[in-house]
């Protein structure tokens, strides 16, 4: 009974110190995975995730309190590549995605306020005060963070235009 | 080639039905200009070309309409005399049915050419003139791929290529222009296969003709025969003997690398209707406004090879030919393998249509899709030697890594493994697509590091402006302080400073 | 020489971890979507019942026996194994991080699973001398590899068929196992 006690406490006990000294000694900085994660987001710090900024975001899909499936604009191509790298399996079908958007700006509503302007994470709206604005298609990323600071609801989102140039050939039917 | 294919032939690629006569012997015919045209401004692989002229303008033939923008374009020049109607969006010829930019030209009737700048000695030019003119020609390969010919001409003078090959293999089914074109000019092919090897510095050039064209190989031999630099080399008819690939390894014994060009192996292949709109641009100063096109299929009243101007109707060029026999169960621009097939007959011809095909249903063989039987036929068939149905696998799963693990990116989609597929598996139309989606993943790619970019600048941009607006309310702090320093010091003392409030006082 | 490649048959094929015995069947379901993981769990089992079987050979001749303790078999097995298998873990990650990238991340998955903690329980039972007790472990361990590398194999090509709705994910994949079983029984016939 003793001889049980004793040899199984100092069994533990020698295993513990050991593994204990090894955890200092053989310690490792765990690579940065928040990185990783931040250049797989879209960089725009658009905010729609409700996190301050890509960084911010990354930093919270990395600890896991935030899902990969949290940054709208990337779509369902971003979800998976996070997940990708995080190693989770994800189910992508319950994410919403009608395909990579672009704002418009109505030309009839707009009243020439600069307030989207200013909110562009890319630059993409030119104009001038009193003047209507204007999108450029090439660099605008739809992240609709102008759409909430127009005051007359003239900016409006649209899906990409399918061009000769973007046009894919549908996938055949099994048979 | 190895022994095996020495002993036993060729063991890659099919045999189909060629169906290339009677079109083959009938007399090349050529179009009148019709009265509207639609010139495509995308007409070339690479960017599309920027309209040079407004609309109302007149033009007269081989005007140029559309300069060529960035680095891979062409020119495009006008195919007849007139006014520039419209320029706008018009269907553009190609299964999508999605629009494209167009120039419309209101043909006045006269097809008067503009003022020629032709060349009697062009072996005294520079090489780089000759790709210069050719580019200002606006020429492309008019095989299929539509790639620009200066181009062309001038990386292969930079990667010293030796041996320039004329791709005149012609392995379609049904196509005959490039047979017709070799018949009936085959000295201004050959000159302009000499003033090609002029401008790349190749050495010799090898005319690889497919051996069902005995009448091509015999005036290509005698337009060729005061030449020693360009020898005509038959090669078995066999599909696809027109890949560049192919071409190269039967003619040369040379194999190009899996992610290579033909450059890699000191080759460069140009197809013999490239050679003659070389010819016409460098002797005659003509740019490319014309093509021989193929029109054939079993609904086609009289098939034969016509002589049509770029911009022309797909409609107009068969009524032209009779006009059809019934509804045509295809309608396909280029060949029956690689060709595509087109929603509707409202579309332009353009540099790259070799052929329009109205095939009846017989000739279409259209039969229900069936399981895979996992018999191997397609692996035999592969010209590249892949694996077309773990390939179609990998993409039915929408798994394209997979796909590109077993070998996507070599596909030349020829469509061999669909054409001997037992079970009619549209092969070909998956490679398509899982192409057509590394495309769009790339561009997403390249897309997101733009944003990134751009999403730098503006970071930038801010705090640039926030540093100047700090630095301006120093400056201008500075200057106050400046500014009531100096009238404390201009001021004599401070009794006569409470005088003077009190005057004002 | 030929008694031990006959223990390695024996134990590889004949009574195989995970096809006869029905051990570390999670780790064969789990982690065989794909060659790769499967090679590299394969290679990280393959270590640990080597190096379990020797510290538990060590354990009960050294420690057990002499003290007549061989009730706490089980118990000092798990801790023994799972402090070295960790101790190994901690080695990997800090002398070799593309070693650890490819092996390391499937160590801590493995820390006395049932396959790890049975052959070590059996080993002891058949009273082998120290070589062949690790003999014995690595022979397990390699049919636990085979089995998982040729699982993962048929789970690859499965994965791209074209699978009734009720049978895609987990059922066609205990169905495929099971097969194979059928399949791995067949080396009972095997007069070793």
């Amino acid at each position: 009974m003793l001889a049980a006690i004793l040899s199984l406490t100092v069994l533990g006990a020698i295993l513990g110190l050991v593994l204990g000294i090894a955890g200092r000694l053989l310690a490792v900085a765990t690579n940065p995975i928040v990185d990783e994660l931040e250049a797989l987001l879209p960089g725009t710090n658009c905010g729609q995730c409700g996190f301050p900024g890509c960084s911010g975001a990354a930093a919270a899909i990395a600890d896991g309190s935030a899902a990969p499936t949290c940054c709208p604009p990337g779509g369902k191509a971003v979800a998976a590549a996070l997940a990708e790298k995080l190693g989770l399996s994800l189910d992508l079908s319950g994410m919403a995605d009608d395909g990579p958007k672009l704002a418009v700006i109505a030309e009839d509503l707009c009243i020439g306020c600069c307030r989207c302007i200013k909110s562009c994470p890319t630059d993409a709206i030119l104009g001038a005060p009193k003047q209507i604005h204007n999108v450029l298609k090439e660099a605008c990323t739809g992240c609709a963070a102008c759409v909430d600071h127009c005051p007359t609801e003239a900016v409006l989102m649209q899906p990409v235009p399918v061009t000769l140039q973007h046009w894919v050939m549908p996938k055949p039917m099994a048979a | 080639m190895g022994l095996m294919e020495k002993f036993f032939g060729l063991s890659w690629g099919i045999h189909p039905e060629d169906h290339k006569r009677p079109a083959a012997d009938a007399a090349t015919r050529t179009m009148p200009v019709p009265e509207r045209l639609y010139v495509s401004l995308s007409q070339h692989l690479g960017a599309p070309a920027r309209p040079a002229v407004l609309v109302g303008q007149k033009v007269r033939k081989g005007d140029k309409l559309a300069d060529p923008q960035g680095a891979v374009s062409a020119a495009i020049h006008a195919p007849t005399s007139g006014t520039v109607a419209a320029i706008g969006e018009i269907p553009a010829p190609h299964p999508s049915g999605l629009p494209v930019l167009a120039i419309t030209l209101d043909s006045d009737g006269k097809d008067e050419w503009t003022e020629l700048e032709g060349c009697t000695d062009p072996f005294a030019l520079e090489p780089a003139e000759i790709s210069r003119r050719v580019a200002a020609a606006g020429v492309v390969g008019l095989g299929g791929a539509t790639f620009p010919s200066a181009l062309k001409l001038s990386l292969s003078q930079k990667s010293k290529v030796s041996t320039l090959i004329m791709n005149g293999g012609e392995c379609e089914p049904y196509l005959s222009c490039d047979d017709r074109l070799m018949r009936d000019a085959a000295a201004d092919i050959v000159d302009g296969i000499r003033l090609m090897l002029h401008a790349t510095g190749a050495t010799e050039a090898l005319v690889g003709i497919e051996d069902n064209k005995p009448e091509a190989i015999a005036a290509m031999t005698e337009a060729a025969r005061p030449y020693a630099e360009v020898s005509v080399r038959p090669v078995p008819a066999r599909y696809p003997m027109g890949s560049e690939k192919q071409l190269i390894l039967v003619l040369t014994g040379k194999e190009i690398p899996a992610d290579g060009r033909p450059g890699d192996v000191g080759v460069v292949v140009h197809n013999v209707g490239t050679a003659r709109a070389v010819h016409e641009a460098i002797r005659h100063g003509r740019p490319l406004v014309s093509r021989l096109v193929t029109v054939n299929g079993a609904c086609v009243a009289q098939p034969g090879n016509i002589f049509v101007p770029v911009g022309t109707l797909v409609e107009e060029v068969l009524a032209f030919a009779g006009g059809l026999q019934g509804a045509p169960a295809r309608l396909i621009m280029g060949g029956p393998m690689m060709g595509m097939s087109l929603p509707h007959a409202r579309v332009p011809v353009v540099k790259g249509t070799s052929g329009i095909l109205a095939l009846d249903a017989a000739q279409v063989a259209e039969r229900a899709q069936e399981p895979c039987i996992r018999c191997a036929s397609c692996v035999r068939a592969c010209p590249i030697g892949l694996l077309p149905l773990e390939m179609a696998r990998h993409i039915q799963a929408s798994d394209l890594k997979g796909a590109v693990g077993v070998g996507l990116k070599d596909c030349i989609a020829c469509g061999c493994c669909a054409y001997v597929c037992p079970s009619q598996i549209p092969l070909v139309q998956y490679f398509a697509h899982a192409k057509g989606e590394m495309a769009a993943q790339d561009r997403a790619k390249l897309r997101a590091e733009a944003t990134k970019k751009m999403a730098q600048a503006r970071s930038d941009r801010l705090e640039r402006e926030a540093r100047e607006k700090a630095e301006m309310a120093a400056r201008r702090k500075a200057e106050r302080a400046a500014a009531a320093a100096a009238t404390a010091a201009t001021a004599p003392t401070p009794s006569s400073t409470a005088v003077a409030e009190g005057a004002q006082a | 020489m030929s008694e031990l490649v006959l223990l390695l048959i024996s134990t590889a094929l004949v009574n195989n971890v995970v096809l006869i015995k029905f051990l570390g069947l999670c780790p064969a379901m789990g982690v065989s979507k794909s060659m790769d993981s499967a090679l590299g769990m394969g290679m990280a089992t393959t270590f640990v019942l080597t190096l379990a079987s020797a510290a538990s050979w060590s354990l009960e001749h050294w420690l057990l026996v002499p003290m007549e303790l061989q009730f706490l078999r089980i118990l000092t097995f798990i801790l023994v194994i799972a402090s070295v298998v960790q101790f190994t873990e901690m080695f990997i990650k800090k002398a070799s991080p593309g070693l650890y990238q490819s092996l390391g991340i499937y160590l801590p998955l493995i820390t006395t699973n049932c396959a790890v903690l049975g052959v070590a329980l059996l080993n002891v039972q058949q009273g082998y001398g120290f070589f062949w007790s690790v003999a014995y472990g690595f022979g397990s361990a390699l049919g636990f590899t085979l089995v998982l590398m040729i699982f993962a194999g048929l789970r690859e090509r499965i994965a791209l068929a074209r699978v009734p709705g009720a049978f895609t994910g987990a059922p066609i994949a205990f169905v495929t196992i099971s097969l194979l079983a059928l399949a791995f029984m067949g080396f009972s016939g095997l007069n070793v």
